[in-house]
């Protein structure tokens, strides 16, 4: 009994810094309607300010004083990005933000590591509250104690700011209505930025706050988001008191997971999430969202043609193009083409689903990875010869997207895309903590192709076939029947309903379309490297391509293969460099905030303008 | 007229509707007859768009049933209505923004004929020709090569139409089909639907605020208000109507206490 | 200062990526490491390497052609480490590969090199698989294998007279072969000793609190930790001020090395029996005598481990070239069968039932002094002893 309450208290504890960061989030994004995955990252600038200022204001007022002035700090910092990043980019495509967003991490991550360099920070200990209250017999250390006594007072300010004051009902007056608000005279971008500051402060606090449980290090960004994210989508997208409940719910689960399923802690986190989400979409106190919220806004898609005989031309001959490269480039040219033309598949997988059927995913990488998985465990376990293995990667991914997508497509906007993600997790997690199928961290390794494909050239023919093939297709698909049924699902779910269409079985077929797709690029990858591992199926997997098909275009066909094209080169020449991080990361704000239309939008956008193109017929 | 020898195209019986506790529509029986222009009127909250979502089967009845030539089709989704040959227009369009004016009736073609899920050929010369056709009907097969989202709204109105006639429908739904437009343009739209009625025999049944244009082409007329439908008759029957005159003239009651019509 | 230097050296890479043509007539390493990801690590052992590269080119290089390593981050991703491996391989002309910390991407690299006929030389990552179970015959491993210095815990865990233990390791292919590592010698020695519970948090995701408690409940007589880095400080922080290491014996694997003692600074455990690396307690020999120019060359640091570890990886690269006399990779394999290297650890040699160094490892108790951790008492294992048997080991390794 003793101990069930010692656990309890513990959870409650850990449950303070997940309810700071994540009630910062929920509240941006409550607002502003913008999913920062930056998040995490004030979060660690709130830990690394917090060790620094301790180092300087010593005794017990110096330490509250530091976590109170790291949160300012990083509520500040967060003013910066907002204002500079952010602000320029509110009128562009919904989630464009998201990609900015991510840009941020990167910038913030080498920041953190020229400042304060690479070494873990040991964040010390609450001064006067060091040791341990003796309860029922169990030791709780004291710090743990006050974090539990504050929590409620956060939540009970929290409360009082968003209720009873004047910025409080503006605040949710936005997150019900953001055009209201505006209508008001209210100045909507002073607004946002406001409450930009208090998220960001919120993350700040909440990574100074566990100095003493934890400590400062560079991972901690990207290790706390997807934490939050599980709590803010099981509490309710904009919901306070339900990122109060739900990270009570987490913290208290994962230390009886701790205690009882040692192994599977991280599984439980997103089978949690998984359920919540299956049984009430929106979250426990979250509203269900208006219809067409986070459907396409801005202009309108621009009605679509096969390419033309110009068009073809320049794809024969950029296909002829990269088939004489083993004459002329070098082995490591065809490596890199490789890695290109499978990123390019995967990318235009996403595109199909994202940009075609409006339906954007955050969890693409678990048929990427889930493809790879499937052929290596083959390979691995049965034996299986590489080209029957390699065929079953699309079918298990596209297996995989059957079931997922099943659960997927009764949400839609943002609550689709936590859903896709909380399936991701879910794979990956399982892959991650099943060391006995998987080999956990340590991946399937010695998945090689059959003889015939095991030269670096021959191999580059097959990805060039198979890869190339597979965009093809996928581009045709688009404007065949069904890329068109799809497409009027978007448009107007209402209207391809009342006119026959099943719109649910329509995105159903294209969620599986587009994971099976996935998956071959996948099964390419897989033998192109001879092994794969956890990390073809973490979140950042399924940003990148989630990030070039905005930096592509959303609204274009060929946006996510010009992005992803364009990405992996300037990676292969970037990672040379020292804080490769940083320019990759401002390269990605500045286009995000220059060409919100993406590359191929732009350049489109450009040559209408100086009359290369003429401006499509059906625009007159 | 209503009984007459041949059989209905629509029958609705006993259509009941609540909302939280409140009848938005509340024993309502009616029948649409072949080849019949039928008007569905009645004050703001009366029940109409209720009704005709429940026809569609965008809303679920709470009690009563909807016979299409016969056969229930009492809550089946909507895309399962449409292929029993009911075509519908929405108050505010819904249209595929992203394609070109024939693409959208192409679009329905290619639903009519159950080619959603083909993947061989361009879509845009799918039942091209149909599409073109039914263009003409409406008038609007000049503008077939242009984007839908440049489309001037009457314009959008006479897409629609052509829209629902792609699958050759014996029942068209219109709600509000001339909501938001100039009265020309309304006169037009409804004129050209009586042609369609017409030339085609098809039965149309639609709801309307603009009494002109109700009177000028209906057949026949059913006024609903609070949920009940209170006649159901030819021009001249509801025009003298006592009831319909006092809901349209002296009702001092009517906007208070609706449900907000769904 | 340390800002500009960086930014110097950033430029001088910068440069280096520029005009790789300047550096034409030297004989190319290449290095692929996780210089972001695990940043904390991989500084140390890149500037052991630098320290070993610049001794070895004062000396005159290696074939009379100094010795060049070309560093590259691989962003702690496994696939990017593959394709800069090819590249680094047949673009930039490096004659061979060595590098990782994380046992992941050294295996994806192990696997790379056996199928395209690379010689990689593991220098820090942990998986006994890399020369066991999934070794291949172009892979060697220079760090004591995990299973050598669990066995030397084990060892010392049987002299005492606990019976329950309790074990925590990260959750995944390194934690667990500690983990069964300690548990087979223990048991092998000493029969009668149960293990009441086993945690696994994830690899850098600790629950510390959870994680204590869970151990506390099991009331162990003795704790074997496998937890490293972050999740150590947590770990070591929680227990502390829980009680959880009063009375308690605890085995450390890897906690008296200084890259995670000394962030532990004056909270480091004491009483600890861990393995190492005591530098600061060399007074003589080759050991001491790195520890010097280690300190000469980068004042403002201290070795860690990971220093040695690149020292030698250098070390033994050009032992290995020198006894090739050619930069073909026949000769190159040739060569590292049974070949000796001198090292600050003495002589140590690449095994050719295996391809694994006999680098031995330093055992000793932890203490605080000064108000940081250090270790006592230490003293320096042969790693031979502790190894399975050969025919174990023919047993693993898959047919050649």
């Amino acid at each position: 009994m003793g101990l069930l309450v010692a656990q309890l208290l513990t959870g409650l504890a850990n449950a303070a810094a997940l309810f700071l960061v994540a009630s910062g989030l929920s509240l941006i994004f409550g607002v502003t309607r913008i999913v920062n995955f930056a998040h995490g990252s004030f979060y660690m600038l709130g830990a690394y300010f917090g060790v620094s200022l301790m180092d300087h204001l010593t005794g017990g007022f110096g330490f509250w004083t530091s976590i109170v002035l790291a949160g300012l700090i990083v509520g500040l910092i967060g003013v910066v990005v907002e204002i500079l990043v952010l602000r320029p980019i509110y009128r562009a495509p919904e989630l464009f933000q998201l990609v900015a967003t991510f840009g941020v991490i990167l910038v913030i991550q080498d920041l953190t590591l020229m400042i304060w360099g690479a070494e873990d920070q040991m964040g010390p200990r609450a001064p006067g509250l060091k040791s341990v209250v003796r309860i029922m017999g169990e030791p709780v250390p004291q710090y743990d104690l006050a974090l539990i006594a504050i929590t409620p007072f956060i939540l009970f300010a929290l409360w009082w700011l968003i209720s009873r004051t004047r910025v409080g009902i503006l605040v949710r007056a936005a997150t019900q209505d953001r055009e209201m608000v505006g209508a008001l005279g209210v100045n909507q971008s002073w607004l946002f930025t406001g409450v930009f500051f208090l998220g960001s402060t919120l993350a700040g606090l909440g990574g100074a706050i566990q100095l003493p449980k934890g400590g400062a290090d560079l991972l901690m960004d990207l290790n706390i988001i997807s934490a939050v994210f599980v709590v803010v989508v099981i509490g309710g997208m904009g919901s306070i008191l339900g990122a109060f409940v739900a990270s009570v719910l987490i913290s208290v689960l994962n230390v009886f997971g701790v205690a009882y399923i040692p192994q599977s802690t991280l599984v439980l986190m997103y089978v949690v999430m998984a359920v919540v989400l299956l049984v009430r979409p929106y979250g426990l106190f979250g509203r269900e969202e208006k219809a067409g919220e986070h459907g396409q806004v801005g202009e309108p898609d621009r009605p679509i043609r096969p390419a033309g005989t110009l068009g073809k031309s320049l794809v024969a001959l950029l296909i002829a193009v990269l088939a004489l490269v083993p004459l002329y480039g070098g082995n490591f040219t065809q490596v890199l083409i490789t890695d290109i033309l499978i990123f390019c598949l995967f990318a235009a997988s996403l595109q199909f689903m994202l940009s075609v059927g409006g339906l954007v995913s955050f969890g693409h990488a678990a048929y990427f990875g889930g493809g790879a998985y499937a052929a290596a465990l083959l390979v691995t376990y049965a034996d299986t010869p590489m080209e029957l293995a390699f065929l079953f990667a699309p079918l298990a991914a596209g297996l995989l997207a059957i079931v997922f997508g099943w659960f997927c497509i009764r949400l839609s906007g943002v609550y689709f895309a936590m859903l896709t993600l909380a399936f991701s997790q879910l794979v990956w997690s399982l892959v991650f903590q099943w060391y006995d199928v998987t080999g956990g961290d340590d991946g399937l390794v010695n998945i090689w192709p059959a003889a015939w494909l095991s030269g670096t050239t021959a191999y580059y023919y097959f990805t060039l076939i198979v890869g190339i093939g597979g965009i093809i297709l996928l581009r045709h698909i688009t404007h065949a029947p069904f890329g068109y049924a799809l497409r009027a699902t978007r448009d107007s779910a209402r209207q391809a309903e009342a006119t026959g269409i099943n719109v649910k079985l329509v995105q159903w077929t294209a969620f599986a379309t587009a994971g099976a797709m996935a998956g071959l690029a996948g099964g390419l990858f897989v033998f192109s490297k001879g092994s794969v591992f956890p990390n073809e199926l973490e979140i950042s997997k399924s940003f990148d391509a989630l990030i070039v098909v905005f930096l592509g275009g959303v609204k274009t066909l060929s946006g996510g293969v010009v992005g992803a094209a364009f990405m992996e080169s300037v990676k292969d020449w970037l990672t040379r460099l020292e804080y490769w991080r940083l320019i990759l990361g401002l390269l990605i704000i500045f286009v995000v905030i220059i060409a919100p239309e993406g590359i191929v939008g732009t350049l489109r956008k450009a040559a209408e303008r100086v009359g290369l193109r003429r401006t499509e017929e059906f625009m007159r | 007229m209503t009984s007459g020898t041949t059989a209905p195209v629509l029958r609705v019986e006993n259509l009941v509707r609540t909302f939280g506790g409140v009848k938005a529509v509340n024993g309502v029986s009616f029948e649409v007859m072949p080849g019949e222009l039928k008007a569905l009127i009645g004050p703001n909250g009366a029940g109409k768009s209720t009704c005709f979502n429940m026809l569609m089967g965008q809303l679920k009845p709470t009690a009563g049933k909807v016979f299409l030539k016969g056969e229930e089709i009492t809550g089946k989704p909507p895309r399962a209505v449409w292929r029993r040959g009911v075509g519908r227009t929405f108050q505010i369009t819904g249209t595929y923004q992203s394609m070109t004016v024939a693409e959208n009736v192409q679009m329905a073609l290619m639903s009519h004929h159950k080619r959603l899920f083909s993947i061989l050929p361009h879509a845009y010369k799918v039942y091209r020709e149909e599409a073109i056709e039914l263009l003409d009907v409406v008038g609007m097969a000049d503008q077939a090569d242009r984007a839908c989202a440049i489309l001037a709204y009457g314009d959008l109105k006479r897409l629609e139409l052509a829209i629902a006639l792609s699958n050759n429908p014996h029942l068209l739904l219109m709600d509000e089909p001339t909501a938001g437009m100039a009265p020309k343009e309304r006169i037009n739209l409804m004129q050209l639907t009586a042609d369609i009625v017409r030339d085609r025999g098809v039965s149309v049944l639609f709801t309307e605020h603009d009494m002109d244009v109700v009177f000028a082409h209906s057949h026949h007329i059913m006024v609903l208000n609070r949920g009940e439908l209170i006649a159901d008759g030819n021009v001249e029957e509801v025009r003298n109507n006592p009831k319909v005159q006092e809901v349209y003239l002296g009702g001092g009651t009517l906007y208070k206490q609706e449900p907000a019509d769904a | 200062m340390k800002q500009f230097r960086k930014l110097v050296a950033a430029a001088t890479m910068l440069a280096a990526a520029a005009a790789p043509s300047f550096a034409a007539d030297t004989i190319k390493i290449g290095e692929i490491n996780h210089y972001k990801r695990l940043a904390a690590f991989a500084e140390p052992y890149k500037k052991g390497i630098e320290l070993a590269v610049e001794e070895i080119n004062g000396a005159g290089g290696v074939l009379g052609k100094p010795l060049e390593f070309i560093f590259r981050d691989d962003n702690g991703k496994p696939g990017d480490a593959v394709k800069i491996a090819e590249e680094l391989m047949t673009r930039d002309g490096a004659v061979m590969l060595t590098g990782t910390i994380l046992s992941n991407i050294g295996l994806a690299i192990s696997s790379l090199a056996g199928e395209k006929g690379y010689i990689y030389l593991a220098a820090e990552p942990l998986a006994d698989a890399l020369v066991w179970q999934s070794g291949n015959p172009y892979t060697f491993r220079l760090r004591t294998s995990t299973y050598v210095q669990a066995a030397m815990l084990a060892e010392e865990a049987a002299k005492t007279d606990a019976i329950r233990y309790a074990t925590i390791a990260p959750n995944y292919a390194y934690g667990t072969a500690a983990v069964e590592a300690f548990k087979e010698n223990l048991k092998k020695l000493k029969p009668e000793v149960e293990f009441v519970t086993e945690q696994w948090p994830a690899l850098f995701k600790i629950d510390a609190g959870a994680e204590v408690q869970a151990l506390e409940a099991a009331k162990p007589d003795a704790i074997y930790n496998v937890t490293f880095g972050t999740d150590l400080q947590k770990f070591v922080r929680e227990g502390t001020t829980r009680g959880l290491f009063d009375g308690r014996k605890v085995y450390g694997l890897l906690t008296g090395e200084p890259e995670y003692l000394d962030p532990l600074a004056d909270e480091a455990p004491e009483g600890w029996f861990v393995t190492g690396y005591p530098w600061y307690g060399f007074t003589e020999g080759p050991a001491k005598e790195f520890v010097d120019a280690y300190i000469a060359a980068y004042p403002d640091e201290t070795p860690k481990i990971g220093s040695l570890v690149g020292y030698m990886t250098a070390k033994s690269i050009a032992a290995a070239l020198d006894k090739a006399g050619s930069t073909e990779t026949d000769a190159i394999l040739a060569a590292f069968e049974d070949l000796t290297v001198d090292t600050p650890m003495g002589e140590i040699v690449y095994r050719g039932l295996d391809n694994q160094s006999t680098m031995g490892a330093y055992v000793g108790t932890t203490a605080l002094k000064d108000g940081k951790g250090v270790m006592v008492d230490w003293e320096y294992k042969n790693p031979v002893s502790y190894m399975p048997s050969d025919d174990e080991i023919k047993a693993m390794r898959p047919a050649e």
